[in-house]
Formats: C-alpha cells, sequence, structure tokens
C-alpha cells in the first residue's frame, strides 16, 4: 500500500495550498473592509454559502433509486427535529442515526 | 457542536481504513487540513496514488470557497499574532458558520479561538477513533457520512433564520448549486459560489441604480 514519505508530502502539499486559501485573502480583503459593496456581500455570505454546502453533500443522491428513501428519510427527520426543537446536536445525531440504521439495515446490499 | 462533527470524523477515519490506508493518516489528514469535503474526497485520490500536482490541484478547487470566508469571518476581532494564525488555519466550514451568526457577535477572541481548537480536536479525535475502530465495526455499517449533510443543513437553517426578512438569499443560493451541479458537475462547489456571489453582487449594484432614480 501507499507509502509513508507519499502519505506525509500528500498531507503537506494539500495543507499548504489550504492553509493559503485560509489565511491570505484577510490581508488582500482587510482594507476593503469599509467597502460598502463587500459590506453588502458580508452579510448576505453565511445564509448562502451553508445552503450551497449542504446541496453539494446530497449532490449525488439517487433520485430515482428506492435506496435514496433512507438519506431522504433522515433529511427529513433533521429538518422537521430542527424546526421543532431547535437543538443543533439533537437533529445531527437523530438524522444520522435514521440513515445509519436505515442504510445498514433496511437497504443493506 | 463537537459532537455533530466527532461522528463525521469517526466515518472519515472509516474510510481511511477501509481504503487500506495506515490508520495514522486518518488524524493526521484531519489535523492538519481540518476540512469535511476535501478529506472525504483525498481518501480515493490517495489510494490511487495520485501525483502531488493532482492533489495540490485539488484542494485548490475544492477549497477555493474558503477564500469567501474572509469577508465576513471575524478575524479583527481575534487578538494576539499566534492566535491570529491558528484562527485562520482552523477557519473550516463549520468554524465560518459558528462565528458569523448575529449570537457570535459578543464573543470575544478567547472564545473564538477556543471554540475552533475544540471543533479541530473532536475531529482529530473522531478521525483516530474512527481508523482504529475501524477493524472491529462490521463492514455492513454504512451511513454515518451522513453526519456531515445534517450538519450542515442545521447550519443552514439557523443562517436562514438569522436572517428571515431576506428569503432571496438562500433562495439564490440554491438556485446556483443546482445550476452549478447540472452545468459543472465535477466543479459544483466552485461554480455554485461564483454564481451565488455574481447573483448577490448583481442584486447589490440593481438596488443601487434604483436609488439613484428615486
Amino acid at each position: 500500500m501507499s507509502e509513508a514519505p507519499y502519505l506525509l508530502a500528500v498531507a503537506t502539499v494539500s495543507a499548504a495550498v489550504t492553509w493559503a486559501l485560509r489565511a491570505l485573502p484577510f490581508t488582500a480583503l482587510t482594507p476593503l473592509r469599509a467597502n460598502r459593496t463587500l459590506q453588502y456581500l458580508n452579510t448576505r455570505m453565511p445564509a448562502g454559502v451553508m445552503v450551497i454546502l449542504a446541496l453539494y453533500t446530497l449532490r449525488d443522491l439517487p433520485l430515482t433509486h428506492l435506496r435514496a428513501a433512507a438519506p431522504l428519510a433522515a433529511l427529513a427527520v433533521t429538518v422537521g427535529l430542527h424546526l421543532w426543537r431547535r437543538n443543533a446536536l439533537l437533529s445531527v445525531f437523530a438524522g444520522t442515526a435514521v440513515n445509519v440504521a436505515l442504510t445498514s439495515i433496511v437497504f443493506a446490499a | 457542536m463537537g459532537l455533530g462533527l466527532m461522528p463525521m470524523g469517526l466515518a472519515f477515519g472509516l474510510l481511511v481504513t477501509h481504503t487500506g490506508l495506515p490508520w495514522w493518516s486518518a488524524p493526521m489528514f484531519s489535523a492538519v487540513l481540518y476540512t469535511g469535503a476535501f478529506e472525504f474526497l483525498l481518501v480515493p485520490l490517495v489510494a490511487t496514488g495520485a501525483p502531488l500536482v493532482t492533489v495540490g490541484l485539488t484542494a485548490l478547487l475544492v477549497n477555493g470557497r474558503h477564500a469567501f470566508y474572509a469577508l465576513s469571518f471575524p478575524l479583527h476581532r481575534v487578538h494576539g499574532r499566534l492566535a491570529k494564525v491558528y484562527s485562520t488555519f482552523a477557519l473550516s466550514d463549520e468554524a465560518y458558520a459558528m462565528t458569523t451568526g448575529s449570537r457570535a457577535d459578543s464573543w470575544t477572541s478567547a472564545r473564538i479561538v477556543s471554540l475552533q481548537a475544540f471543533m479541530h480536536f473532536y475531529c482529530v479525535g473522531g478521525a483516530a477513533t474512527g481508523a482504529l475502530l475501524g477493524s472491529l465495526l462490521p463492514a455492513g455499517v454504512t451511513g454515518l457520512e451522513f453526519a456531515m449533510s445534517a450538519l450542515l443543513v442545521v447550519l443552514a437553517l439557523d443562517a436562514v433564520r438569522d436572517r428571515r426578512e431576506d428569503l432571496p438569499t438562500p433562495l439564490s443560493a440554491l438556485l446556483a448549486a443546482l445550476i452549478a451541479r447540472l452545468v459543472f458537475p465535477d466543479q459544483m462547489l466552485l461554480g455554485a459560489f461564483v454564481l451565488f456571489t455574481a447573483a448577490l453582487l448583481a442584486r447589490h449594484l440593481a438596488g443601487r441604480t434604483r436609488h439613484r432614480h428615486v
């Protein structure tokens, strides 16, 4: 299997790229914080970014297959519980439990 | 919150050992990358021995979204050089979501940094545990990776509720994601962010010209 030096090199390269992407924009954007357009983006970005990320993790949902019923049921449980109780931990935990139970037992191929 | 990241770390650790990579690579990747989506994408790449250039390029494209986070992450409220360095290093999707909501407006520097460290620790701990448990857990147990979707859905619901008077924003994000999924299926994340930002800018400009005419 893969050698340790290769794995370490992969970790180094991807960590360097990731950190650069996280840190460098601050030096470029900080002087522009007072900019009206950036303030407009600033207040609206978070909600949209979360919506996009959530959809991204669900991008390969096989909607035409029966086994998509598991993540869809889990999604309904997560959203329903969260609208009702507003407890993030409970919503995530219950949704994941439903998905694990359904995919491991009911839809186990 | 940390407990929400734990199952994700566990799922990542399980994936790593199931792919046949050494167990220690799970906590290692978790610690130095700390970015859920990319970690999961990295495993098949590494398993096939992808060249470092491919790895670097994938990191650039998948994590390109982090560049947007500098717009609203409250780094100006984090004090001290070392704390700032760590804070940018551990600027994950979850950290961004937690610190940009209205409830975080009054958080101190120490609170922001310790929250990041806490989530980072849970993620690495989960990855190590998952990798070590990998051989013990029956292979039939699947679906743990849903924890990541559930977490993001919850964060999205909270973020939308924070600004409930502003429905066009989540709707344009939804549309951007669907269009990107159909048009650039391989670059959905980056495509969706670019489209969403363009839509926001267009709205902003339209609003400004309207004001000028009135």
